[in-house]
């Protein structure tokens, strides 16, 4: 009895402590609270460097959201509904951001603001961050998916990597060689990814018109574009040349078979550089494989036009309900400076949205594919810009879901009878 | 032979109930009416609900309101989203989902989830059980902490495991049971429906055995020994004294136990969400429910799913009580 009677008093005595701990310290500058996506602790970092230089005007914490984009949207998403005004700062995957900024989640970027932060910013990520022809949120880093190949498979094919590729060039070469092409065909946002690029490259679009409200918008798919993007990937599928781990593959699983026995040509982000750079380190791969890696801009759909690769990233967005909306704004502007953003791209191998950042030596040197990278976000395609994105993604995995079973003739159809459904509030999802 | 067994009434008479009045204990029975309680009876139900009261509020606070809540909820096309569009629906959310086939093809893969897990459960817990309970008593506690380890292990985490395990890129499956009649390095386990569910109903059986074993166990212990040494002074055999003597003894137990593993079965999400998301045709009534209402935010549709997969929930604990025609206060030892 005696020893439980000590025990809550050691527990009280705690958390009175803790009360007390909350309340002392540095009273009257104001916290910031900055929630972040998962990463190599780059971002912690940038809030600890900002906080210094903001010199007691206010202080960044960091607050970790779930690992993958959709969990991330949910528990934002969810506060934010709620009025949350502990959201000063968030870290946005730019497919939601006009959902986010349609609900009136976003504080509205101030003019002087948006001027400051959209200059020499690449294409791509300017476009992520606009809803309704403004600027919503800071553009952070971008990153946009390459086309990395064995440079002893391309040589054996006798393709050459100079010129831009096309995906029926892969599928032969694949076919001829009996080797595994690394794509994305799980059923996630990846496949999204995937089909959303084969659409825009082949010249069209997902969502005709973006801002329509949910039982008006239209859809692009059943189009030259979304019959050649679903040949594609019916034909990748169908033939067995994603391997048989195609219908569970996300981007590590694409990797891995990239550095097996079999990999050949990979559409994959940047990181699986660093990725492999550090196996090889470690001694789980083997050294050569290095040398036999090279990249190329994504393949096209239609000889002679350009591809329209991926798009992906973080934008710093500002919370409505923050209490503090200038000094994040000022912590925003921080946080993404051309520098910040360089040295974010070394130390956690995220590309920046700055087009000047792309210049720093440190860039150069460490990611010898840094101008490649640049170029492609200049061309890369947005997924849709709708408020209903997460409709918009679903229904596509829903029908797009294996690849094998992916037909010209009917699954551009399907999606667009399911997505609209879903959005007049017919279906479930 | 069967003449010769002691019939076990209901309430076994072995197992004398602390609730039970003087009255009752006398005739075995209680007295037929409701006749005037005598002081010591309604000291003891007052007694009851001082103990049981505040619970009971709890329950109504934390259950019962957001049951209600999302019935109400359930009436509205509701987006969290866009708040100011809200508008009143009536019945059609319920339209909408009882007229989708989405709808009635989670319903049946979670049948056939709960179905066939209960049943391999059932009758793996009911081995464990028997060897647990005959079991020496110096192995007796290493055998129970054995089998309970599944059981102790957070279902995400174990979910994580048998998914890792039968994954194609990292998975050890592949290689360890390559002599194995289908089973070969190109096997992708999730790519397809019947070998998806292959592995959740696995995972789920290998995780939740230990707890309806403990349950069957518990229901062994109850059952008088004297009736089994009866039984097999007359000659009956292993088997009959299995079927005639300790199962019709052990009915609460097996109700209780089913009952329960029925109830968590069918509410499978944990598995299902890890290992497929749903994907070729895994998706179950919870997951359908939390992808309208967590994903896509849609209070109004979300709710309707969940009143309805609680009336599901309703339906089985019915059909369970009427099926076994156990009365649980009768197997307290109340009557």
């Amino acid at each position: 009895m005696r020893r439980r009677r000590r025990a809550v008093a050691a527990a009280a005595a705690l958390a009175t402590t803790g009360v007390l701990a909350a309340c002392g310290g540095e009273s009257g500058t104001p916290v910031l609270t900055w929630y972040t996506n998962p990463d190599a602790g780059g971002q912690a970092r940038i809030a600890a460097e900002c906080t210094d230089e903001a010199a007691g005007e206010y202080r960044i914490e960091v607050a970790t959201l779930p690992r993958d984009a959709s969990s991330q949207r949910e528990q934002l998403a969810r506060r934010l509904a709620a009025s949350d005004s502990s959201i000063d700062l968030m870290s946005l995957d730019p497919p939601f951001i006009p959902e986010f900024a349609n609900a009136g989640f976003l504080a509205p970027v101030p003019e002087e603001v948006a001027g400051r932060v959209s200059e020499g910013v690449v294409e791509a990520a300017l476009a992520g961050a606009t809803w309704e022809d403004e600027l919503v949120a800071v553009p952070f880093w971008a990153n946009t998916q390459l086309l990395w190949y064995r440079v002893s498979v391309a040589e054996a094919a006798g393709l050459d990597m100079t010129q831009p590729v096309t995906w029926d060039q892969l599928i032969e070469v694949a076919a001829a060689e009996d080797v595994v092409l690394g794509v994305q065909g799980t059923k996630a946002e990846s496949l999204t990814v995937w089909i959303n690029a084969l659409v825009a490259s082949a010249g069209g679009e997902i969502v005709t018109d973006p801002e329509a409200e949910a039982d008006a918008v239209e859809l692009g798919l059943d189009s030259d574009a979304g019959r050649e993007a679903a040949r594609i990937m019916g034909e990748i599928g169908d033939q067995g040349l994603g391997g048989p781990g195609l219908p569970t593959a996300d981007e590590n699983a694409s990797l891995s078979v990239f550095q097996g026995d079999r990999g050949s040509f990979m559409v994959n982000w940047p990181f699986v550089y660093t990725a492999t750079l550090g196996a090889v380190e470690a001694g789980t791969l083997d050294a050569e494989l290095v040398d036999d890696i090279g990249w190329a801009m994504y393949p096209q759909v239609r000889e002679g036009e350009q591809a329209r690769p991926p798009y992906g990233g973080i934008n710093i967005g500002v919370g409505a309900f923050s209490e503090h909306v200038d000094l994040a704004f000022a912590a925003a502007e921080c946080i993404t400076t051309p520098e910040r953003q360089a040295e974010y791209f070394v130390s956690d191998g995220n590309p920046p949205s700055s087009t000047e950042a792309y210049d720093d030596p440190a860039v150069q040197e460490e990611f010898p594919m840094a101008d490649l990278i640049r170029e492609s976000l200049e061309n890369g395609a947005p997924r849709p810009q709708t408020p209903y994105y997460n409709e918009v993604s679903a229904g596509l995995q829903e029908t797009w879901h294996p690849p094998a079973d992916v037909s010209p003739d009917s699954t551009p159809q399907r999606a667009t009878d399911l997505i609209t459904a879903v959005l007049r509030g017919e279906q479930l999802l | 032979m069967s003449a010769t067994v002691p019939a076990a009434p209901g309430g076994s008479t072995a197992r004398a109930g602390a609730a039970r009045t003087a009255d009752s204990a006398v005739t075995g029975r209680p007295p037929r009416g409701r006749p005037r309680a005598s002081d010591r009876a309604r000291a003891e139900a007052r007694l009851g609900w001082y103990l049981a009261g505040p619970a009971f509020v709890v329950m109504l606070a934390v259950t019962a309101y957001p049951i209600l809540q999302a019935v109400y909820e359930s009436l509205f096309r509701f987006r969290l989203t866009a708040p100011d569009e809200r508008s009143f629906a009536g019945f059609g959310n319920y339209a909408v989902i009882l007229t989708d086939g989405v709808f009635w093809r989670a319903l049946w893969v979670t049948l056939l989830i709960t179905v066939v897990t209960v049943v391999i459960e059932l009758v793996l817990g009911f081995a464990l059980a028997l060897v647990m309970h005959k079991a020496i008593t110096s192995l007796r506690g290493i055998l129970r902490t054995a089998i309970l380890v599944p059981y102790g292990i957070i279902t995400v985490v174990s979910a994580f495991a048998w998914f890792y395990a039968f994954d194609i890129t990292s998975g050890f499956v592949n290689q360890w049971f390559d002599w194995v009649p289908g089973i070969s390095s190109d096997l992708n386990w999730f790519a397809q429906q019947g070998t998806s569910l292959f592995v959740i109903i696995a995972s789920e059986v290998w995780k939740t055995t230990p707890f309806i074993s403990l349950l069957l166990l518990a229901g062994l212990a109850q059952v008088p020994g004297e009736l089994d040494e009866a039984a097999a002074v007359d000659g009956a055999t292993w088997w009959q004294r299995l079927r005639r003597v300790t199962i019709p003894n052990m009915k609460a137990a097996i109700m209780v136990a089913v009952l329960f593993r029925a109830l968590d079965a069918f509410r499978i999400f944990d598995n299902v969400f890890i290992m497929t998301n749903g994907a070729n045709g895994t998706e179950v009534l919870s997951l359908l429910a939390y992808r309208q209402s967590i994903s896509r935010l849609e209070i109004g549709l979300g709710s309707a799913l969940s009143v309805l997969l609680f009336l599901c929930v309703i339906g089985i604990s019915v059909a369970a009580v009427k099926f076994f025609k156990v009365d649980l206060a009768g197997a307290r030892g109340e009557r």
